[in-house]
């Protein structure tokens, strides 16, 4: 049953995203059903680009590009979906998307400097652009329209917060990705916030085996360890194995979620996550763009920043969210 | 000592090759000493001495686990890279072939609710043939296994990708951890048993075996010289009849099985895969059969050097957690000590090319 219902969700949006490029009706079909019922718009149809600096094949992302879907699906938008982890190469796809004369680009900022050249020549074709998920001290300052997500700051004081309340002593923090720097200001934050000690551990996120025992050999060296925080869901789930194989006694928290930390959630393996919604990051980015193109709003009057997070998911409010993870929107 | 029978002569640009029939004149101290591997081994005591004596919980037996569990992850592959690298050739496309052939599995059987055992046998047959295809066209086309394997990694990378989103509807698999066969197949690709407080992961143990079957298919085999021997010089190799074809086929294909192999530990060990992992673990296979002894113009190293290259990574990669030091410094800490082991391996083996 389940397996069903998960196959009709990419081929509902395959055939929604061809219905739309046969530029059929926009209502009755698959299209109304991904709207929920009711009815896609019939505004003028738009092509929006959203260029992320995501690796291919991640978890994370693939629910902003899912939310990011849905919202098109909706808006009857053409979606024209790239990333690239290198900024460079993020910029050329930029470039790509104001060389096709879009009508509105929504992008991530991890690397604003590399970025802000072309996002000038955007804005000089006239083209509309947002931000989103990353880039929250930047995209005002870059002439970005709104930005929606959460700030990695904000996200690592609310875990370091949790911490203090649960009464932690010392916080491992287990960055996945050396030099990112959202991953990094998420560790800073922690620690800036949290009462007791917290240690930063660079590990492999390719490799999970190495994830695995870099954690272990961590635990094992340092025994005062009662949290381990990961920077991403799967890397939690790795983290439980670790904390056994080490006969250790901390607790497993992290950041962001996906469809299988629910179930680690929910029989208490992990604790908690802290939760930006990147499915709501996506969706709101290119409804953002609709919505000014087609009844000019401007969500936060272009000067304040529209949060997605943080938010916690844990045992108490896990049972919600767990009929979305499945869905795979959460 | 079969492969002296075959073994060419090292050219005068190839540095540490040795004239294997001088070897054979040596004492057996030198004929020790002018092994491929012992100058890894050399290293590996080097930095394990380090560790030893600047991290303290690099001494306990449950650390010793994990790094040999660490070891042993990259070992299986570098056994099979670093057989293909004495046949001559190289193959890009090992680190993401193990996320291919688990994904293969994963979706085959969580897709179709079959035994997962069925799920492993698909992911075999799929990571042999890849295996195939790259020797096939390597033969078939004369590009050198730098472009064919660099054209494989790049479209496996894609296919994981998207063949992924494609079956899934997201870009991991599903878990398959309640399905029938899982528990047996954990039992065979990522289980772990106590031995005296010790810790003894699965993985461990059949590293040794593959080490110790490559090790008897190269000293002890006529296919063991036909590696040498095609690795050495492919066209002198043909002129005394060596299937010179079969056998570079053949050892990418045993690189498909190791990538199978790794792929169904990942799998048993976690359940469920993100199909954008595996990129740059290709050069770490590399790094420790280059680090063991192996050459990088082929013909020359053992399954041994390589085992003792993934031990000296493994090593390194967690006595650096154990000594606490700077984590900011890992990866240049990482490169040292690789370095510092090469050099050894090096001078070890000039020296006894020297008498």
């Amino acid at each position: 049953m389940i397996r069903n219902r998960r196959i009709s969700i990419p081929f509902a949006l395959t055939a929604s995203a061809v219905l739309a490029l046969t530029a059929c009706s926009s209502e009755g079909g698959r299209q109304e059903q991904e709207a929920g019922g009711g009815g896609a718009a019939d505004t003028p149809r738009l092509t929006i680009a959203m260029v992320t600096h995501a690796a291919p094949g991640d978890t994370f992302w693939d629910l902003v590009r899912s939310g990011a879907e849905a919202a098109a699906a909706k808006d009857n938008v053409e979606l024209v979906y790239s990333s690239d982890p290198e900024a460079g190469n993020q910029a050329n796809l930029v470039q790509n998307a104001v060389d096709q004369d879009v009508d509105g680009i929504a992008v991530t900022l991890a690397k604003p400097d590399a970025l802000e050249s072309v996002v000038g020549r955007a804005a000089d074709a006239g083209i509309p652009v947002v931000g989103l998920n990353a880039g929250i001290d930047h995209w005002e300052d870059m002439g970005l329209l709104e930005y929606f997500g959460t700030d990695e700051h904000l996200a690592g004081t609310a875990f370091g917060e949790r911490l203090n309340e649960v009464d932690a002593q010392k916080a491992l923090c287990v960055i996945h990705e050396q030099g990112h720097v959202a991953l990094e200001t998420r560790c800073s934050s922690l620690a800036e916030e949290f009462d007791g000690e917290s240690e930063t551990l660079y590990v492999d996120g390719q490799n999970m085996p190495d994830v695995r025992s870099s954690i272990t050999s961590k635990l094992q060296e340092d025994s005062e360890i009662d949290y381990v925080a990961t920077l991403g869901a799967p890397f939690a789930m790795t983290a439980i194995d670790s904390v056994a194989e080490a006969g250790s006694e901390a607790a497993v928290a992290t950041f962001d979620t996906n469809e299988e930390l629910v179930g680690a959630i929910q029989s208490g393996d992990v604790e908690w996550a802290v939760d930006q919604q990147p499915y709501l990051q996506g969706y709101l980015a290119v409804d953002g763009l609709w919505l000014y193109s087609t009844n000019g709003n401007v969500s936060g009057g272009g000067t304040e920043p529209v949060l997605t997070g943080p938010s916690f998911v844990d045992q108490d409010n896990i049972d919600d969210v767990a009929a979305y993870a499945e869905k795979g929107t959460r | 000592m079969t492969r002296t029978l075959t073994a060419p002569e090292a050219a005068p640009g190839d540095g540490p090759g040795q004239p294997p029939t001088q070897v054979a004149r040596r004492s057996l101290l030198r004929l020790f000493l002018a092994r491929p591997e012992v100058g890894s081994l050399l290293g590996a005591v080097a930095v394990f001495i380090v560790f030893y004596a600047v991290a303290e919980p690099f001494r306990q037996a449950a650390s010793f686990s994990t790094v040999l569990y660490a070891s042993s992850t990259i070992g299986i592959m570098a056994v099979a890279v670093a057989l293909l690298m004495i046949g001559g050739e190289f193959d890009l496309s090992a680190g993401v072939a193990v996320i291919t052939s688990a994904l293969t599995a994963a979706m085959f059987a969580f897709q179709l609710s079959l035994n997962v055992w069925v799920g492993v046998g698909m992911a075999l047959l799929f990571s042999l043939s890849v295996g195939f295809a790259n020797g096939w066209l390597l033969i078939r086309t004369r590009i050198p296994s730098f472009l064919v394997t660099l054209s494989t990694f790049l479209m496996l990378q894609g296919l994981n990708v998207a063949m992924t989103k494609l079956i899934t509807g997201g870009v991991a698999t599903d878990s398959i951890s309640d399905m029938d066969g899982f528990a047996s197949a954990r039992l065979v690709f990522a289980s772990s048993f106590q031995v005296g407080g010790f810790t003894v992961r699965v993985t461990v143990l059949w590293w040794l075996l593959f080490v110790a079957v490559a090790t008897w298919v190269l000293l002890r085999t006529r296919i063991g010289n036909w590696i040498y021997a095609v690795g050495g010089s492919a066209d002198s190799a043909r002129a005394v009849g060596v299937p010179v074809h079969k056998v570079k086929i053949g050892l990418f294909m045993t690189v498909g099985f190791a990538a199978w192999f790794s792929g169904m530990h990942l799998l048993f060990a976690f359940n469920t895969v993100q199909s954008g992992e595996g990129v740059g673990n290709e050069l770490l296979y590399i790094m420790a059969a280059v680090i063991g002894g192996c050459l990088l113009t082929g013909g020359y190293g053992t399954a041994v050097g390589a085992a003792i290259g993934a031990f000296i990574y493994g090593m390194t990669k967690q006595g650096i957690v154990y000594a606490g030091w700077d984590n900011n410094w890992l990866m240049f800490f990482v490169g040292a000590m690789l370095l510092l082991a090469t050099l050894i391996n090096a001078w070890v083996r000039r020296q006894t090319s020297r008498r």
